[in-house]
Order: C-alpha cells, then structure tokens, then sequence
C-alpha cells in the first residue's frame, strides 16, 4: 500500500518535472483540449443562462394558465354562454376570460381607418394583464354585463383615427355602432406572447371592446377561444381534467372539437427542446476535444520513444512494466487535466463576458465543471493508454541500446 | 561442490536475424562465489553483451538454468525479474544512464523507489551512498554539472543503494579518460574488498586485470584464464 502511493508520488513529481521541462510544447498540446473544454463549458452555461431567462419568461406569462381553443363541431361552434359557466364553476378556477377577434372599418370624427383589429375581452383579462392599461380604465364587469359600448386604443388606433390628440371621452364608431373611449393601451403588450402570436398586426391598430359586446356585433353566438385562469399552479393538472371533462360534454364528445394548451407542458417541452440543443452543440464541442486527444496522444508517442534509454533504465532498476505504463499514463492525465482546468477557466470567463453583453444571468454550473473536468481526465486516460503500453512493453535491452 | 550463489549451466542464447537463427551463447557454464571480483573478457562481437544481459536478468536465455541465489531465474516472468533486477543487481553502464533532469540524490534514489522505501529513508540511504563515492559536496548538482568521473561515481552509488547480491559493470571506464578511469577502478577495487561481488564485462584487458579472476569469451564459448591472443586487444 505504501509502495503504491509512494510510486504515485514519484509518478506525478516526475511527470511536472517532464511536462515543466517542456513547457512550450506541453502548451501546444493540450491546446486542443483547451478549446474543447472551453466550448464546452461556455456552450453548457450559456444554455443555461438561457434556459432559466426563458424560463422566467414563460413563468411570469403563464403559468397557471389554460388556454382553451374549441372550434367545436359543425353543428355548434364554439361555446356557449352556459358552457362558460360550467367552466367557470369548476373548483379552483379562479376566472375565465373569453376572446372573441375580428377585423374592422373603425371611424372618428376626423379619420377613417380600414383593417383594425377588434378583440373582445372581459374583466378577467385585464386583471390578469395589469400593465396592459396606459391611461383610462380597463374594462368592468359591469361594462361585459350591461355591454356598454366602451373602448381602448393602442397607440397606432389613437394616432390614425385621433392624429395625436386626447382621445379620452371622444367617440370611435365601429359597424354602426357607437363607442366610448375609455382608455389608452400601452405599447409593452409583451406580457401576452400567446396573443400577440394569434393576432397577425394589422396596420390599422388594435382595440379592445367588452367581449359581449363584440359578440352581438358580429352575430358570433359562440366562443371558440377562452384563457382559464386557475387558483394555484398546483391545481393545474386537476382543473385541466375537469375542463376536459366539460368540454367533452359540452360537444358530445366529438373528436378535435376542442384543444387545450397547458403552458407549463409548452415550458416543459421548451425545456426539452434547449437541452437538447445543449447536448447537440456539446457533441459538435466534442470532436475538438477529440482532436485535442489525438494531439496528447501524439505528444505522448513522441515523449516515449525520446525517453526510451530512461525506460530502459528504469527497468533496469527494477520498474515493473506496469511502473512504467503508470507512470506514462499519469504525464498524459497531468497534461490533459491541465489543459481541462484552463479551458474550464476560459470557458466560465467567456460565458459570463458574453451573460454581461446579452444581459443574462450568470449561473456557474456544477455540472458543467464536472463535464470539464471528467472529460478532459477521460480523454487523458484514453489517448495515454497506448502510448504507455508501448513504454510498458519496450524490452529493455533495446531501449539501453539505443543511446 | 554445488554453488547457490551463482551458476549458470549450458546457456545458449539464440536470436531470430532475419531468416538465419544465430547462436549467440553456445553453451556457457559459469560459476561465482560470493564476493568475488570477476572480469569477463572479450571483443565486440562475442557475445558479451548477451551475457551480460542474462546475468543482469535483463533477459532470459533460450536454453539452460541460471541459478541466483537459489533461484532458477530462467524461468521467472517479467514482473519477478523486475524485482530481481531491483534487489539482487545493481547495474554500472558505459554511458552512465543518469537521468538529466534530476539531481544526483534523485538519481540515486531510483532504485529504492521501486523497492518500495519511504521517501525519507530514501533519500537518507542516497545521500549516504554519495558520501560513500566521495560526492558528499554535490548531491543536489545534475548529470551536466558533473564531470565524467564523477557521473559514473553516481551511477555507482546508484548501483549500490538497494544493497544488491552483485554490482554488474558494462564496460565502466569505456567513457572516461585513461586518469578517471583509474580513479573509478580503485573505487571498484574498494568495494570488492568490502566484500561485494563484482562482475565487470570489458573488452579491455588492463581493465580486466584490476580483478582478481578473468574469464574470456569468444565467439560465445567461455575459457578461463588470461589467453595470450586476448592481450593483443588490450
């Protein structure tokens, strides 16, 4: 037991000896695993950052969220008011607030604007989206009830139908119909990805009117598009099975009449999808680890037969091959492992200059310290071993020979 | 009388040349007593290098039995005559075969790392051995900062750290001038009187005579005795 450790000892003095000796072209060996090592460290933090900014992201936009898409079927589509309550009385849901859309000739009484967008939507939604109202007041309950013709304008509605001046109180008229407005949206509608995905821009802007109202407006008698808004993000999975539940019924259980989006599955799937780019660009991040290896292993080759009157000698005094392969594959591990330890260097210090340019945080991963390190020492045990079985192997009598 | 010590009986030594099988030792019986100071004569050519090399354990002969102390070393793998290499043999080359990257205490202490000492024993044994060869003043100069001379003393010390049966000597004085040479025989003559065994494998007969016993070999057959065709060489 001593004699192995002490053999280690000797072994590692040894091979700093060897490797310090010939610093410049131990550098330019390991520069290989260098790079690859700092890829991949850089590639698995930076996609980590990532990973955790987009998960923050789609948190605060939607977790606990359902969103309820129902065609329906050719004899009744969407939902109806009765069908909203069923879904609105299911335990632990906290609100629904329907959307109802359509495209619109809006007019003022100095503009004439073709191609806007009219969405319909209650109190709910803007409860749920409090950012959403710039100035004014959103939509009431009362306004969705009693369909008063109320109205909010983002900003390019109110600059083409209003030219810059306050719009507040004044009147837009929308199919005959007359409406007040109430409120300005502001621009930093982002808190809605999933809205602003469905509604294609349109040139002419976007309002928002009670849903009730829109819904007589343009005849719809159903709704085809709801948000459920649940409680507590643990009952999620309850109240999705419920909704099912009612939607089946609510369309005799017809198949494709409904589709249901889970926005912690679509986190969950967005999180499959980067880590498996991850372990994508670290196997590209690879193959200059590989080349790296190959670059030890040739540096090895050459260390060895440089060194063969030293094996010989060595054997002479009485080094056991195995002594020998040991003390060889030890000078490639240092080597490699060296390499591994500035490339993890290189790779947290590229990662966090880059979290700093793209205003990321910066994580630094465990793991990806591990990655770095148990690769570089694999690579070192891989691509040493052969040249130090040739060291092992070399009889001793040619090896003093050759001096 | 049979001799555990040292015997070797009908060594033959055969090599693979390209298509020839050739016959480098062709039957060789030999026996040393312990604390013997032998010489082993003979030119380039005649097998004395492979001799060598099966009496150092580097090598394991075709036929024959070669007994160390007690042991038929024949017949031993490559791990135990690793280990008879370390304890029984210390070696002295021509060319010295120190390492040059490290000083002559670490050069010394080798062989104790394969035997398995502990590091401060080591280099206390080292240093002792230094002393011994008369380099007390350089024990931490490297290879190139040393003279010829004192080079092959340290390469002797090493030879002797791990307090081996015999001190096995490849032409010691080969790569030294004729006044170092001397020097480094005299020391060999001191350690022969100690009552360390000593088998020298020279080509040089003024060298050879420094032993007490000599032996030739020509075209691999040994013959005792000092031959009068030998002393042309010299």
């Amino acid at each position: 037991m001593r004699k192995m450790l002490s053999l280690w000892k000797e072994s590692l003095r040894m091979s700093l000896t060897n490797i310090w000796s010939s610093k410049m072209r131990s550098f330019l060996t390991v520069l290989g695993i260098v790079i690859g090592v700092t890829a991949i460290i850089a590639l698995v933090t930076i996609m980590q950052s990532a990973t955790s900014e987009v998960t923050a992201q789609f948190t605060a936009m939607g977790t606990g969220r359902l969103v309820v898409n129902a065609p329906g079927t050719a004899l009744k589509t969407g939902l109806t008011l009765d069908d909203l309550t069923t879904i609105e009385n299911i335990p632990n849901v906290e609100g629904i607030s329907p959307s109802v859309s359509t495209t619109a000739t809006a007019k003022s009484d100095t503009a004439w604007v073709e191609d806007v967008t009219v969405d319909g939507y209650n109190e709910v939604y803007f409860k749920r989206n409090p950012e959403l109202v710039d100035r004014g007041r959103a939509l009431s309950r009362l306004d969705i009830q009693s369909k008063n013709r109320v109205i909010l304008l983002d900003t390019t509605a109110q600059k083409q139908l209003f030219f810059g001046a306050d719009p507040m109180g004044k009147t837009v008229t929308i199919q005959g119909q007359v409406f007040t407005v109430v409120g300005v949206l502001s621009d930093a509608d982002s808190s809605d990805v999933l809205a602003q995905a469905q509604n294609q821009d349109t040139d002419g802007g976007r309002v928002i009117v009670p849903y009730s109202v829109l819904m007589t407006l343009t005849g719809v008698r159903n709704i085809s598009s709801l948000s459920v808004y649940v409680t507590d993000t643990v009952y999620t999975q309850q109240v999705q099975d419920s909704l099912e539940t009612a939607l089946k019924s609510a369309f005799n259980y017809k198949d494709n009449s409904y589709r249901i989006i889970n926005m912690e599955s679509l986190l969950d799937t967005m999180d499959t999808m980067l880590s498996l780019m991850t372990m994508l660009l670290v196997g590209i991040a690879s193959i200059a680890l590989l080349v790296g290896g190959i670059g030890i292993m040739n540096m090895m080759l050459v260390t060895v037969s440089e060194r063969t009157t030293e094996i010989g000698l060595r054997k002479a005094l009485g080094a056991e091959p195995g002594q020998i392969q040991l003390q060889f594959l030890i000078e490639s591990i240092i080597l490699s492992l060296s390499g591994g330890i500035i490339g993890i260097i290189l790779g947290l210090t590229v990662s966090y200059l880059f979290s700093v340019v793209a205003d990321l945080g910066f994580v630094v991963s465990g793991s990806a310290i591990a990655l770095g390190v148990g690769f570089s020492a694999a690579v070192g045990i891989a691509f040493g071993w052969a040249p130090a079985r040739k060291a092992s192997t070399l009889n001793p009598i040619d090896a003093l020979r050759s001096v | 009388m049979t001799n555990d010590f040292f015997r070797m009986t009908g060594i033959v030594k055969r090599y693979q040349m390209g298509d020839d099988l050739q016959t480098v030792l062709k039957g060789i019986d030999l026996e040393v007593q312990e604390g013997e100071f032998l010489s082993v004569l003979g030119p380039s050519g005649s097998g004395k290098s492979t001799l060598m090399n099966i009496v150092g354990c580097l090598d394991t002969p075709t036929e024959g039995t070669y007994i160390l102390r007690g042991r038929d070393v024949a017949k031993l793998d490559a791990k135990q005559l690793a280990a008879i290499r370390n304890r029984e043999i210390g070696f002295v080359f021509q060319s010295f075969q120190l390492l040059p990257r490290l000083d002559a205490l670490r050069n010394v202490e080798l062989p104790l790392i394969y035997g398995g000492m502990s590091e401060r024993d080591r280099l206390e044994r080292a240093e002792e051995m230094l002393v011994r060869v008369g380099l007390k003043e350089k024990l931490h100069h490297r290879p190139n900062q040393l003279s010829g001379g004192q080079q092959q003393r340290v390469a002797i010390a090493r030879a002797l750290a791990n307090n081996p049966s015999i001190l096995l000597a490849d032409e010691p004085t080969g790569a030294l001038d004729q006044a170092t040479g001397k020097q480094v025989m005299e020391l060999f003559s001191q350690i022969s009187a100690e009552g360390r065994t000593i088998i020298m494998i020279t080509h040089d007969l003024a060298i050879a005579r420094h032993a007490r016993r000599i032996v030739h070999i020509l075209d691999g057959m040994l013959q005792e005795g000092e031959a009068n065709h030998f002393a042309q060489d010299a």
